[in-house]
């Protein structure tokens, strides 16, 4: 009976998600439950600021998504679009130039401005194709930060911008708390997954599956391939611009160092570790690989340290975990692309494209011998 | 005689400084199955892909039901029902058959229409209604084409152009494909055929041009070039 009613699709809720079974619902819910009681259960505010950290992760991730795993375009250098919507957000509500716009709508602002500039690189690039795009977008990731640090008449130069206004909601101010943050990234996290899963649904992201299948083929079906990757290219930009604005304000300061390639490499390390064009995929991926870049590797050493005083073992004193994070990425990239190129939660079309080569031949080949097998008497 | 469905009129085309197609004119009527021969990089497929907005004609003009097609983008060529089924198949490996069919209708608005024409589609090729939630990737050759043709029957062509349809297939299933193209033919479709199969090309078809080097050398009923001496030698291989 149980068994029936949790299996039975539900049918009245919004936003694509009447088609999940009742069962996978309920999954959501607990989780959700459980993670937003988590700065009631641990009240350490470093560790609710490292949590909140990996929602910008999280954030970023999405946006990459787009653009790599659902439309197959190679965009290196994202955290370029970060920054954009950081300064942004830095320029409008700072003391940098006495402007003090208002936070809620600075995040549609920042999005609006971070996609523009995805369409201002876009447009003359997206013609290219695989590792040369991939080439000119790592090039504008280290051109961006480049020139906020190099303008510091108008960015505050290698400083960055300080004082950044931080949000208020119905008169509580957010201020270096991180617990607001932590419910803020929460509530846009949930709306962008809620977007995201009606938009791989939609006709525009059936236009994107099938420019990243094929091309070619694409236009040959009516598709204006053109304006479908602008479109991906700019949506992704504008996720980057959200994050960046959260950012910015949770810190109440930028600077260009924030959005290195290391930036970059961590998102597209998040999308492939987790599963490039799968929403849930890219969900666990951003996760763990923010968790481990905010929370595991700087608690780590702080274990190391404690167990040294106590076990008078002076070399883990002083360890430094955060010094092997780059190492610590490359070995788990490596590790998933020997064992599971297709992410730890890969999508059904990853997954037939990686085995592709031996279950294409397989049916091929049982196919003609099918075909064949009927001419001989 | 009425006006004939898609015309080329002195098309040029250029791939950067290399000419591929000089002075190329030729007619689709309403009701024909036109045959385009010739060897390979006579410019075959630089000719559909012309038609099809792929590539920009130097010089010349393609006119579609009156419509001059030249700079018109390739998306909106295929929503006036200029439908190109593209060389070598290029289904999507990884979408399902009726993934690969619903794209095939994307330019078109008419929700009804677009699952009669799937009912259709699927009455054409029993093989396909079979294999719906299979992936692509995993039909043989044969059936590929198959969802190919049918793909491009979604997009609803008011002329169809098929780029080399019997390619790489078994006997058999170069019998099957040729034998739908007539019937879809014969539901009012007119057809561009493109083959290297230019026998069976010359069966089916009505009329035929034959391409050599960028330019039409020869055009005529089909049946007229079946027996022309210099097109059996070099197209049917005859002595």
């Amino acid at each position: 009976m149980l068994g029936g009613a949790l299996r039975r699709r539900v049918r009245w809720l919004p936003f694509g998600l009447s088609d999940a079974p009742l069962s996978r619902l309920l999954v959501g819910v607990a989780v959700v439950i459980v993670l937003a009681m988590i700065p009631m259960l641990d009240r350490n505010s470093s560790h609710i600021s490292a949590f909140a950290d990996t929602g910008y992760v999280m954030i970023l991730a999405f946006g990459l998504n787009i653009i790599v795993g659902y439309t197959g375009l190679l965009a290196l250098g994202f955290a370029a679009f970060f920054a954009i919507g950081s300064y942004t957000y830095a320029f409008l509500a700072s003391p940098q130039y006495g402007v003090h716009l208002s936070f809620w709508p600075m995040l549609l602002v920042s999005a609006a401005v971070a996609a523009i500039f995805g369409l201002l690189l876009g447009a003359p690039t997206l013609r290219l194709r695989g590792d040369y795009l991939a080439i000119v977008t790592l090039g504008f990731g280290e051109i961006v930060p480049q020139v906020f640090q190099n303008l510091d008449k108008y960015t505050g130069g290698p400083d960055g911008i300080a004082g950044i206004d931080q949000p208020r909601l119905f008169g509580y101010a957010f201020g270096f708390n991180p617990t607001p943050y932590y419910y803020l990234y929460f509530v846009i996290i949930v709306i962008c997954l809620v977007l995201l899963n009606n938009l791989r649904n939609s006709r525009v992201g059936r236009t994107w599956m099938a420019i990243r299948e094929d091309e070619l083929a694409a236009e040959h079906m009516g598709i204006n391939t053109t304006s479908a990757k602008l479109l991906a290219f700019s949506l992704g930009s504008a996720f980057a611009g959200v994050a960046g604005v959260i950012y910015a304000a949770k810190l109440s300061t930028v600077s260009p160092s924030g959005f290195d390639f290391n930036t970059s490499v961590m998102i597209l390390a998040a999308i492939v570790l987790g599963g490039m064009g799968n929403l849930i995929g890219v969900l666990f991926g951003s996760a763990i690989i923010g968790l481990l870049n905010f929370f595991v590797l700087p608690q780590s050493s702080n274990w190391a340290h404690s167990l040294g005083t106590a076990l008078h073992m002076d070399f883990l004193q002083g360890v430094d975990l955060n010094a092997y994070r780059f190492m610590i990425y490359g070995i788990i990239l490596v590790l998933v692309m020997l064992f599971r190129p297709e992410g730890l939660v890969p999508s059904a079309a990853r997954r037939a494209e990686l085995h592709a080569e031996q279950e294409a031949g397989a049916g091929i080949a049982l196919q003609e011998q099918a075909e064949f097998g009927a001419d001989i008497p | 005689m009425t006006d004939p469905v898609l015309s080329l009129h002195g098309v040029e085309t250029f791939y950067g400084r290399i000419q591929a197609l000089y002075k190329v004119s030729l007619e689709v009527r309403e009701g024909e199955i036109v045959a385009l021969i010739g060897g390979n990089g006579a410019g075959k497929t630089t000719t559909l892909r012309t038609i099809s907005g792929l590539v920009k004609p130097a010089a010349g003009s393609v006119i579609f039901c009156g419509h001059s097609l030249t700079g018109v983008s390739p998306d909106a060529i295929v929503r006036l029902g200029v439908v190109h089924a593209p060389e070598g198949r290029r289904i999507f490996p990884r979408m399902t058959v009726l993934e690969n069919l619903q794209l095939g209708a994307f330019a078109r608005g008419d929700a009804a229409a677009i699952a009669d024409d799937l009912q259709d589609v699927l009455a054409l090729f029993p093989r396909l209604k079979e294999r719906l939630a299979q992936k692509g990737g995993t039909l043989s050759g044969g059936e590929q084409q198959m969802l190919a043709i049918g793909r491009a029957l979604m997009a609803k062509p008011k002329v169809l152009l098929l780029d080399e349809p019997s390619m790489g297939l078994s006997p058999i299933f170069v019998d099957t494909i040729f034998e739908v193209i007539a019937d879809i033919n014969k539901r009012g479709v007119p057809i561009l055929l493109i083959e290297q199969n230019a026998r069976k090309a010359l069966q089916v078809a009505s009329r035929c041009y034959v391409l050599e080097t960028g330019s039409i050398v020869k055009e005529g009923p089909a049946a007229a070039l079946l027996n022309d001496d210099a097109v059996r030698k070099a197209y049917l291989g005859e002595d």
